[in-house]
């Protein structure tokens, strides 16, 4: 391990007395603070030439960010077990047999859940509800289910205190999904985000209609393209924290991204941008992420230990990452305007063929770079469209169109973004809030998602222009909370807060309402 | 055939089922008092009068033909206001395959198309070809009209039509005279007509107190369409008068229902079997 200076031991000392005296945190989120703080004290990766510069600078400067993900990553960022063999099994470690009834399995779920780390400490992926509750809701009635999933989904969002929860349901219609749609539009609540796994024809109207008025009352589900996702995943693959696409039964190493806006920056122009500075930006990137992936397996021990390894809730082999990227409507932006050219991206063919070719290239590199302990993936790491950070200023998320530029129409907005979606295997997404008069008519956005699906869309994410779940950038924060913690209050998901810095940095509630 | 077209909303929520293109053509035999979008009543005659008060000089009269310039338009809609023809500068005469070529950008995301207006059948051929069209790429269609043209005289339109959202303004001849200047024998004659062919997809009445007796209105249409509700369910959406858009002179002396007069009308129209009723 390397030394560091007193001066940076010093100021992580004074830090973290900051974090104790915290008025606004709650004592959990202390305490994830203060292991943060900790773990920024280690220095043992073996980190590339030239990312300090890269890295960490000033945040208009900055072209990779690491999300904070720590010095010394002990597990990987998203953990993705098989709870399906859990409920099949059981598990030795907790002690648990395998449920014999809703009671058991909604409570065993609920104890696993406290078991499986992640980056944010709380789990990421909640499980396949409808098909791993189904066989049990056979022996109960609705009314019975219904009081059982309620007090089920309070648990979840009383204790999982964080909403880059996960859970998915779908493509096929269950009793068990209908029970848990008819229960989400009811409780409205923050946690867990849920995708439906949408495919035509296999998910049925009445049952996505039921997901569409659950969405329009609770901001979730959100529709994920079945088809395009197994075809590049596998059957075997679930929706994680915001929408990422990962493998069942492993999950992510980690996430870095790339700030594509900052690296435009560093450009004299498009050729500058793509023959040296985004190639030499991802090549820092790839080997810094390699580094992480590295320790994690070779290092921490976690694959060895933990018993989700331990006993097959997760597979090391069926574990990638993700190769993450913000910006490129700022990239391409700036790039034109260093071109001396006119229009913006969203509004002009040119800007969109300029950042279809930007992600194709990211694309390109990636299939060249050969990861390490990826071979779930083929050996290569997945592009992701990040969401962005609270404090981002002047990025927006992944390849979206920003706030406040939204083309007019929506089949305008729809056109440009069906570029980009397919390059994201493990995660895109578009966010559209709805007029009220929506609720007359959700076949209104049922065609708009069949539509996207059998275009190239991926990923659709809906909610009524004054619900007060709203999602914010991939997860769900309530407008109300948001103003309790803006008063000073204390409030129980630490994600408000991101919520907060995003309303204010991102202008998430100024979307243009569909 | 050419028509002309007042708009075109790519993606309307309220234009019927789904997702819809709604086209609106201009132009309207009808003079209701709570038109809520009389601009689209009367062609333009090219007086000029909205040219010099378009703020970003998107209007022009040139050998005396009005000239709109959508690239300069900052959708301020000064020139619909000021306008004293009922009327719009920025309506453009569309051949059917021109209206068609608009509309095919939103596959697959729409599943039909619906023309309002305006009054849309004063255009029947046009939308005879514009459907025929549609349907054929596998999008349906639907008519918003004010019933004033004998659809049992047009079977080639009806034939590319899939549904009829038709107004019954007032039941009683000469209320529906006061509400829009016109007898509405040919109206409830279509209701009825259409109602028996499965071609009514929806009836809408514009609530106002005092304007006409809203009850009576409610309550004939009910027994009127009754027998025919097991051919095809015929949505009923009672719509508030809302003071928005309509002419000064009108907006004044209407009178706007309350939430309780609505659901009480809902309710006759439940009790008359209906079973789709819808209140905005």
């Amino acid at each position: 391990m390397r030394d560091i200076s007193m001066q940076r031991v010093n100021e992580t000392r004074e830090n973290i007395l900051n974090i104790i005296k915290s008025p606004v945190l709650t004592h959990e989120q202390k305490v994830a603070s203060m292991a943060n703080a900790a773990d920024s004290l280690l220095e043992v990766l073996d980190l590339p030439e030239g990312l300090d510069e890269l890295m960490n600078v000033p945040l208009d400067r900055k072209c990779i960010c690491d999300l904070n993900e720590g010095h010394a990553p002990l597990r990987p960022r998203y953990i993705i077990p098989d709870y399906a063999k859990f409920m099949r099994d059981g598990c030795s470690f907790l002690q648990l047999p395998p449920p014999a009834d809703l009671y058991e399995a909604l409570n065993y779920l609920l104890i696993f859940y406290k078991h499986v780390p992640s980056v944010t400490n709380f789990p990421v992926y909640l499980g396949q509800l409808d098909t791993l509750l189904e066989p049990f809701v056979q022996e109960v009635d609705d009314a019975t289910a219904k009081k059982l999933l309620r007090g089920f989904l309070l648990h979840v969002e009383r204790t999982i205190l964080d909403s880059f929860s996960h859970a998915d349901i779908g493509p096929v219609p269950t009793r068990a999904g209908r029970l848990l749609l008819e229960v989400e539009a009811e409780l409205q609540h923050e946690v867990p985000n849920l995708t439906l796994k949408y495919e035509e024809g296999v998910t049925d109207d009445d049952f996505a209609i039921l997901a569409v008025k659950a969405a329009l009352r609770a901001a979730k589900p959100s529709f994920a393209n079945h088809r395009m996702f197994v075809q590049e995943l596998g059957e075997d693959y679930v929706i994680a924290s915001c929408y990422n696409g990962l493998p069942l039964g492993g999950g992510s190493y980690t996430l870095c991204r790339l700030i594509l806006g900052n690296i435009a920056k560093r450009a004299d122009g498009i050729e500058d941008f793509k023959s040296n500075q985004l190639p030499y930006v991802m090549d820092i990137m790839a080997r810094y992420m390699d580094a992480r992936v590295r320790f994690e397996v070779e290092q921490s021990g976690f694959f060895e230990n933990n018993f989700l390894a331990r006993e097959g809730f997760i597979h090391r082999e069926r574990f990638t990452a993700m190769f993450g990227l913000v910006g490129l409507a700022e990239c391409v932006n700036i790039l034109l305007e260093k071109e001396g050219r006119p229009g913006r991206f969203g509004h002009d063919e040119y800007a969109t063929e300029l950042g279809e070719s930007i992600i194709k290239q990211i694309n390109e590199f990636n299939e060249q770079h050969q990861s390490p302990y990826c071979e779930v993936t083929g050996g290569h790491y997945l592009l992701h469209a990040q969401v962005g950070l609270s404090d981002d200023q002047n990025i927006s998320p992944g390849t979206r169109i920003p706030i406040g530029e939204e083309p007019d129409e929506m089949i305008d907005h729809l056109l440009v973004i069906n570029h980009f979606h397919k390059y994201f295997p493990s995660g895109t997404g578009d966010i559209f809030p709805i007029d009220v008069t929506v609720h007359q008519n959700p076949e209104y956005v049922l065609d708009i998602v069949k539509g996207s699906f059998r275009k190239e869309l991926r990923y659709l994410s809906f909610y009524e222009k004054n619900s007060d779940v709203i999602r914010i950038t991939g997860y769900l924060v309530k407008r109300s909370e948001i103003e309790k913690l803006r008063k000073g209050q204390n409030v129980i998901h630490d994600t408000t807060a991101l919520g907060m810095g995003a309303v204010t940095n991102g202008r998430v509630l100024e979307r243009k309402v569909r | 055939m050419v028509a002309t077209v007042n708009k075109i909303i790519p993606f309307s929520i309220v234009d019927g089922p789904g997702n819809r293109t709604a086209i609106f053509l201009q132009g309207c035999n009808l003079n209701c008092l709570y038109c809520h979008n009389p601009e689209t009543r009367a062609k333009c005659i090219h007086c000029g009068a909205c040219v010099s008060s378009c703020p970003t000089g998107a209007l022009s009269l040139e050998n005396k033909l009005l000239y709109y310039d959508p690239a300069k338009c900052a959708g301020c809609d000064t020139c619909i206001r000021v306008c004293p023809h009922d009327s719009s500068p920025k309506t453009a005469d569309m051949t059917a395959d021109e209206v068609w070529q608009a509309v095919q950008k939103q596959i697959p995301f729409i599943r039909g198309i619906t023309v309002s207006g305006g009054e849309c059948t004063l255009y029947p051929e046009f939308l005879t070809e514009l459907f025929t069209m549609a349907q054929a790429h596998g999008l349906s269609t639907l008519i918003d009209s004010n019933g004033t043209l004998d659809f049992e005289h047009c079977p080639d339109l009806l034939a590319v039509t899939d549904g009829v959202m038709l107004d019954i303004k007032a039941f009683d001849c000469e209320e529906h005279k006061r509400v829009t200047g016109w007898d509405n024998r040919i109206v409830l004659k279509n209701a009825r007509f259409l109602a028996s062919e499965g071609k009514l997809y929806e009836v809408r009445t514009v609530i106002s107190p005092g304007l006409f007796d809203a009850e009576r209105t409610i309550m004939q249409t009910a027994v009127l369409l009754r027998p025919y509700l097991s051919i095809r369910p015929i949505r009923y959406k009672l719509i508030s008068y809302r003071p928005m858009g309509v002419r000064m002179q009108y907006a004044d002396t209407l009178q706007t229902p309350t939430g309780g007069q609505m659901d009480y009308y809902a309710g006759l129209l439940a009790d008359g079997g209906f079973k789709d009723i819808i209140i905005t």
